[in-house]
């Protein structure tokens, strides 16, 4: 695979085709994360943004801040919309008439839009087995309507439409575990990735890129807004939540009908040495949106709750990737 | 944006079908900022970290040294809490 | 282009089949397919041309209507030939997708395989579902019988991509009555279809780069499609997409006439049948005029002055075309196969009324609302219509503005 090749240096003087200007909020780290994953590109490459903060902020007419051929359709549909430009790539190909060997094609779907109303055109196209890479940047919320739940808000957190109340405590509901599932439908390259580690993330887009069929990359993608943090902590945050094992680093793909789970280098170190593993409220008390779980008063009960959804989870996909 | 609607091109002007017929580079976003950040290029060790995690593309390296374009920068602070070398340093913008 | 008629072979084809014959001969890029009675012949049949390898066409078998339209917007704007075919729940499921297709221009051509809205879920034909439609910026041509449906299908695509239009089309049969009834349709050989569509045309757009380049997704020449419009840019849009409207009629007219000179059938706006001196005139969509013909024959036997007009192109709406061929009439019975409930009147009622307001003389115009959720409408019935238009015209009066024809009391 060519991304073995990749260096940050090389990478920065790549130019970017995210361009500056784009409004994404002061310290977004949705942006940092768009414009790593546009640093991967091979060659040709067109781009489908679904509704929501990343489509809205960088496309304010009559500004693009786009510098390649890039659609918005709809919320729900990213999925649908770039299955349809792969789909007449191929047929135009067949035909003759595409002037490219091969076009790269990356749909960017934020939580919403791919946990919850784009869910269904997703596993469509995982199903129907189109050659693209989906970018899910998780920010956890709708921030774009101003921070309502989803399916991708974590158990606890505060969202304007779970509030933190005198008898609920934020989200009753866990995160869905999205990448897993779009692992079980066969998709050809599954990761997670964290803007913390810029050459990992990279290189997994790479991947998902050079993958024959579906990839999707599950990117962690802190909001300052909406987790409430400052706006100079949003890459830190990035970090503590692979240090936590919150948001474990890990690729899947199938071999001989067997999923194949790798961990990535800093959750593989923990694996390793699990003494690295650090405390989940290391993680929690940054953020505005955890604050109810420390003030007035600690919520021990919930603390632990949380420690041992993290530890459970992690201790299943330890034994996902043959560490158990 | 300092246009003014009515002083925008009518319909029969603008490209059709919402294309948008300008590039982002056209509208600065420097004046949002707060806080600037001052690199240190003595200290600075050109790691390109800084680059990539600036969510506006606002940090290029020029002699392996990272060079901020206050045109863009939005004064976030992400590269002064990340450089690894504490090259950065964010200043109060008067 | 053509230097005549072509040589037409006859096939006994339902108006499912006509549509995906037609579609065969076309064979454009992408074809986005999702069942839906009494749409589902035309996919079925057309991935059994996939199947056999009879086309180059890339069929995406999607997960739902929605995902229909939105790969046909992702294929159209890649720079693909576009199709997809719904019905009644499908076209509603597709609403939010109508309005994007054809704002961002985009020359999808979809068969609308007319059938009524739950609730109660319904299968039969009526037109409450492309009615809902017609304010999408959708162009909509209703077809009279399979042989329309199949001429239609392939005119569609050059209405759609003409640079002057570059609207998205929607071709339209009624459900059962068209759809799953056998007729004998005459169909061109493919080379002539493939001469008549041609290639796939493109506008041209000056993008953020200060390039004029063609409307469509080229990593070469970037543009970025689907953007943010706020209140600076929303209307501008709007109104060009009124224009391109507008332009559409003739274009329908243009394509419609040359589509003539190659198989001696020639289409219009709108289809006007022994109208030249009539008093009454029976005016609707669909497969029921077809029907109405027969009633204005034998009324016209026992000496009634009556005609009708069969409307095709419902959006854009041919207002000069119906002004000047009703400008003698008396008395015009207006035949809606939908409700807009709430108004004064069905959809094509309210354009009728609407339609006279400036004129000084004005013609009666009374509605019938028949045939919902595939309600029977047999000759007895439309005659009762007729008569019904001819008192008013006689008495100078509408007795009753709005009537609802085979209503049980
Ligand atoms: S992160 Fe620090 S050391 Fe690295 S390039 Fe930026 S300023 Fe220089
Ligand atoms: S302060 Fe923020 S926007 Fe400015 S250069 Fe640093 S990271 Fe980029």
């Amino acid at each position: 695979m060519g991304e073995e090749k990749l260096t940050l240096k090389d990478l920065a003087a790549k130019p970017d085709l995210l361009a500056p200007g784009h409004r994404m909020c002061a310290g977004c780290v949705s942006a940092s994360v768009a414009r790593m994953v546009m640093k991967a590109t091979r060659g040709p490459t067109i781009v489908a943004t679904a509704t929501g903060c990343l489509e809205v902020a960088t496309t304010i007419l009559p500004y693009t801040a786009w510098r390649v051929p890039w659609i918005h359709n709809a919320f729900e549909n990213v999925a649908a919309t770039a299955s349809g430009i792969e789909s007449a790539l191929k047929a135009m190909k067949r035909r003759g008439a595409l002037k490219y060997e091969h076009v790269d094609i990356i749909a960017f779907g934020g939580d919403g839009g791919t946990y919850d109303i784009g869910f269904q055109a997703l596993s469509g196209i995982l199903e129907r087995g189109h050659d693209l890479l989906y970018v899910l940047y998780d920010n956890e919320a709708y921030m774009n309507t101003g921070i309502q739940r989803s399916g991708g808000t974590p158990y606890c957190a505060w969202t304007t439409t779970s509030p933190a109340g005198k008898v609920i405590p934020g989200k009753p509901q866990w995160k869905k575990p999205i990448a897993h599932i779009v692992v079980e439908h066969r998709a050809a390259y599954v990761a997670t990735a964290s803007p913390a580690y810029p050459l990992d993330l990279i290189k997994k887009v790479r991947r998902g890129l050079e993958a024959e069929g579906p990839a999707f990359l599950h990117v962690i993608a802190p909001c300052t807004r909406g987790w409430r943090f400052p706006t100079n902590m949003g890459i830190k945050l990035a970090r503590l939540a692979v240090q936590t094992c919150l948001f474990p680093l890990w690729e899947a793909w199938w071999e001989d009908g067997h999923p194949v789970y790798k961990l990535s280098g800093p959750s593989e170190a923990i694996a390793r040495r699990p003494e690295m593993k650090k405390p989940v409220e290391e993680y929690l008390k940054p953020q505005g949106r955890f604050a109810h779980l420390f003030k007035p008063e600690r919520k021990e009960e919930l603390l632990r709750r949380i420690q041992e959804g993290i530890d459970r989870e992690w201790s299943l996909l330890l034994k996902r990737a043959g560490f158990a | 944006m300092s246009i003014k609607i009515s002083e925008m091109a009518g319909w029969r002007e603008i490209p059709v079908a919402g294309v948008a017929y300008r590039p982002s580079t056209e509208s600065k976003t420097g004046d949002w900022r707060s806080f600037r950040p001052i690199v240190n290029e003595e200290k600075c060790t050109g790691c390109a970290l800084c680059h990539f995690f600036c969510p506006d593309g606002a940090i290029s390296l020029v002699n392996e040294k990272a060079k901020v374009d206050y045109d863009f920068c939005k004064g976030c602070g992400i590269c002064a809490e990340e450089c690894p070398v504490k090259a950065i340093e964010m200043v109060p913008e008067r | 282009m053509e230097l005549g008629v072509a040589k037409q072979e006859v096939m006994g084809l339902t108006g499912d089949e006509a549509v995906a014959y037609a579609v065969k001969q076309v064979d454009p890029d992408i074809v986005a397919a999702y069942p839906i009675t009494p749409q589902t012949i035309i996919v079925e049949r057309f991935s059994e041309y996939v199947a056999d390898g009879l086309v180059n066409t890339e069929f995406v078998p999607v997960e739902s209507e929605h995902s229909a339209l939105s790969t046909c917007v992702g294929a159209a704007a890649a720079g693909a030939r576009a199709f997809t075919a719904t019905a009644s729940q499908g076209l509603a499921l597709m609403w939010e997708i109508l309005y994007i297709a054809a704002s961002m221009r985009l020359p999808i051509v979809m068969a609308v395989v007319n059938r009524a809205l739950s609730a109660p879920i319904n299968i039969h034909c009526d037109h409450s579902d492309t009615m809902g439609a017609r304010d999408s910026g959708w162009i909509q041509l209703y077809c009279e019988n399979s042989q329309e449906a199949y001429d239609t299908t392939i005119q569609a695509w050059r209405i759609a991509e003409h640079p002057d239009v570059q609207l998205p089309v929607m071709v339209t049969l009624d459900g059962f009555v068209l759809s799953h009834t056998l007729e004998s349709v005459r169909v061109l050989p493919d080379d002539v279809v493939k001469r008549f569509v041609g290639q796939r045309r493109y506008i041209r757009v000056v993008g953020h780069e200060y390039k004029e380049v063609p409307l469509v997704l080229d990593p070469e020449n970037p543009l970025t499609l689907g953007a943010f419009g706020m209140y600076t840019h929303y209307f501008e849009y709007k109104r060009q997409q009124a224009e391109a409207m507008e332009k559409a009629k003739r274009v329908i007219e243009e394509v419609g006439r040359e589509y003539g000179g190659i198989s001696g059938r020639t289409y219009g706006l709108i289809h006007p049948y022994r109208l030249e001196d009539a008093e009454v005139a029976l005016i609707g969509l669909g497969s029921t005029m077809g029907t109405a013909k027969i009633v204005v024959d034998r009324l016209r036997q026992e000496g009634m002055k009556i005609g009708l007009i069969r409307i095709r192109s419902f959006r854009p709406f041919p207002r000069e075309e119906l002004l000047k061929s009703l400008s003698h009439v008396k008395a015009i019975g207006v035949l809606d196969r939908a409700m807009s409930f709430g108004a004064y009147g069905g959809p094509l009622f309210m354009e009728m009324r609407s339609l006279f307001y400036d004129e000084e003389s004005r013609p009666l115009i009374s509605d019938y609302i028949y045939g919902l959720g595939g309600r029977d409408m047999p000759i007895k019935l439309l005659e009762d219509v007729a008569r019904d238009v001819k008192r008013n015209a006689d008495r100078g009066r509408v007795a009753e503005p709005i009537r609802y024809v085979g209503l049980r009391e």
